[in-house]
């Protein structure tokens, strides 16, 4: 490891729901170094969403603190937190995410516009970043015109496009029939090869099993396995 | 983002929502619309009534009788008193009595049967003196006007209106035909050209006859008159001629306190300050519903601004996600209300003077576009769209990007 991305320091999260309290994180510590690839499981209402909210910049805990590439994220306002999920994040949905009524394309450009890049430039990283994922053949289609597969490549696009810090993908294969999802996790590992840091959410285990290490969380805490598991 | 990238993501959001947008602007667009033509309309009014009292004549002044108080102390409303006579008219025409006066035409008379062989019509028939198709700034379409020789000789001769002369004859030349009135029996020898109707009275449905040959023939003896039309010499001159015309008619007849004065003695200007005044009147009454009309336009923009916002939230929170701050986000929802203003306004304003073009042709009403209205009512359709899109666009920003993620 030659750096740290993140780190988490006894981060919680609790919810008030009219009188009852609901700790939906408790204690997470948690460091994730440059270029890991990390799968986070848990059953559903493990507080595994709410873990990757936190991760991704879309929430802040209530208790600990959360440096991302050694910023304190509970000290940012929410204009500061917009550009770190702009710079140092890209996401990827098991729902995509893809705007409908924009190409390909005008998708992955997106974050480039709200970094305030010029146009050219916009597109000439938007078209690479298309054809990394191996789609420059669709460049000019809207959603509704791509598979399942194909639509989340372009939402890995859009992630990739800003050369983020973190790549967080949440069930990023749960939307897709077997075959894309090798077509997917293929893609990850290929982005791990080529020093990524990824950060994988995920129930299925042979999801899981791709990545370098697997945390575990339950009951709003991780079981963290005494060492990390090498491919 | 910079506004052109907001501008066109806004624009996007519209197009993509064709129906709903399209409705929107509809409810603006008629707002702009009616407040372009209602202004429109009332204007047109304006200027029809102007033209029509320019068209009695120019630098005219009109003497009626006053009131008339009969033996038994009973008074008479203005006008019904039979104080005015061809005399007096004589007097005002007198050049030493009344200098800056240029010509004097009395009228008397009231709505007769004619009839031509089996066509029978009915119509004003006015006596007058040769001085009046030029004191009413009138011309022939065919034939002579009444000349000094028909006052002189009571001649049986008649001009007629450019209506009447159509419905006695139709397509004929009436000039040289007999028509029949209170049991006499006249020569048409002029027909008049048509100056088109007006509020008051239809211009060119009357008919004409000698004054002296009114008097003995049509009004048994009768020498009142119910009208004297004077024309100033120039506008400059028509408050001279005013004071002349006054002292004449009040040494005529003998009068020597302002108050007991038998005829009233109008102005033009009098004439258009009133009707332009209820013109203007009727006018912002008019603006003030078609203002209503915006303001529901309105309300309409913010409820589809609101829907929007509730629609879309998975969008908002996916923006938020990629990177929008707050402020990008409002600025893209007040754009995106600001262009379904816009394009009501200019959609509106389209409508509104196609609509004043058509509308005068159908219902005989003019509509004069005003350039000002116009441009209000557009910046005021934009202002809709931005004011109205201010609490959508608010709470769109305010929108947590993890709540609006996860919403289905």
């Amino acid at each position: 490891m030659t750096g740290v991305v993140l780190q988490l320091d006894a981060v919680g999260k609790s919810y008030r729901t009219g009188t009852l309290r609901v700790d939906a994180l408790r204690g997470i510590d948690l460091g994730i170094g440059v270029g890991e690839y990390v799968a986070i499981m848990g059953p559903s209402g493990s507080g595994k969403s709410t873990l990757m909210h936190i991760l991704g910049c879309l929430d802040t805990p209530t208790s600990g603190t959360y440096r991302l590439v050694g910023v304190d994220v509970g000290e940012l306002t929410e204009d500061e937190l917009a550009e770190v999920r702009n710079r140092l994040v890209g996401f990827v949905f098991q729902q995509f995410n893809l705007l409908a009524h924009l190409t390909a394309l005008r998708n992955v450009e997106l974050p480039l516009a709200y970094a305030g890049v010029p146009g050219d430039e916009r597109r000439r990283r938007a078209l690479a970043a298309l054809d990394r994922v191996g789609l420059s053949d669709r460049v000019g289609h809207r959603p509704r015109e791509l598979s399942g597969g194909q639509q989340q490549r372009v939402a890995i696009a859009r992630a990739l496009v800003t050369d983020p810090a973190l790549i967080l993908a949440d069930e990023p294969t749960g939307n897709l029939d077997s075959r894309s999802t090798r077509d997917v996790l293929a893609l990850f590992d290929e982005l791990h090869d080529q020093g990524r840091t990824l950060v994988l959410i995920t129930h299925e285990e042979e999801v899981a099993a791709r990545a370098q290490r697997v945390l575990r969380i339950h009951d709003g805490g991780l079981r963290v396995p005494a060492q990390a598991v090498r491919r | 983002m910079n506004w052109l990238d907001t501008l066109r993501t806004g624009w996007e959001a519209v197009r993509t929502h064709r129906l709903r947008s399209l409705l929107t602007v509809v409810g603006i667009l008629i707002g702009i619309a009616s407040v372009i033509l209602t202004i429109g309309f009332g204007q047109g009014a304006q200027a029809e009534v102007r033209a029509q009292i320019g068209a009695l004549g120019s630098n005219l002044l009109i003497v009626t009788p006053g009131s008339s108080t009969d033996a038994a102390g009973l008074r008479g409303g203005s006008g019904s008193a039979t104080t005015l006579t061809l005399d007096d008219a004589d007097v005002l025409a007198s050049a030493e009595v009344a200098p800056d006066v240029a010509g004097v035409a009395p009228v008397s008379g009231g709505p007769q049967s004619l009839s031509a062989g089996d066509v029978n019509w009915t119509a004003t028939v006015n006596g007058t003196t040769p001085s009046w198709v030029e004191v009413r700034n009138r011309s022939l379409g065919s034939g002579r006007f009444l000349t000094d020789q028909d006052l002189e000789n009571e001649a049986a001769v008649m001009v007629l209106g450019p209506d009447t002369a159509g419905e006695l004859f139709g397509l004929r030349d009436p000039v040289g035909q007999t028509v029949m009135a209170g049991g006499a029996a006249f020569t048409v020898v002029g027909v008049l050209d048509s100056v088109g109707s007006s509020s008051s009275a239809d211009e060119d449905d009357l008919a004409l006859v000698p004054a002296t040959t009114a008097s003995s023939r049509l009004a048994a003896g009768s020498a009142s008159v119910s009208t004297i039309y004077v024309e100033a010499a120039s506008a400059g001159r028509l408050s001279a001629a005013y004071q002349e015309v006054d002292a004449a008619l009040a040494t005529a007849h003998g009068l020597t306190a302002a108050d007991e004065a038998d005829y009233t003695i109008s102005t033009q200007e009098s004439l258009v300050e009133t009707a332009t005044e209820t013109d203007r009147t009727l006018t912002i009454l008019l603006a003030g519903i078609a203002g209503i009309s915006l303001v529901v336009g309105g309300i309409g923009v913010m409820n589809i601004m609101l829907v929007s916002v509730t629609e879309r939230i998975r969008e908002i929170g996916l923006r938020k996600a990629l990177g929008a701050t707050p402020a990008v986000i409002r600025r893209q929802f007040l754009l995106e209300a600001s262009v379904l203003g816009l394009a009501g306004g200019l959609l509106g304003a389209g409508l509104g003077i196609l609509g004043a073009e058509l509308l005068p042709r159908l219902i005989d009403q003019p509509v004069e576009v005003s350039v000002p209205a116009t441009v209000g009512a557009i910046a005021m359709a934009l202002g809709i769209g931005v004011g109205f899109g201010v609490y959508p666009a608010g709470r769109a920003a305010r929108l947590a990007p993890i709540d609006a993620l996860r919403s289905e």
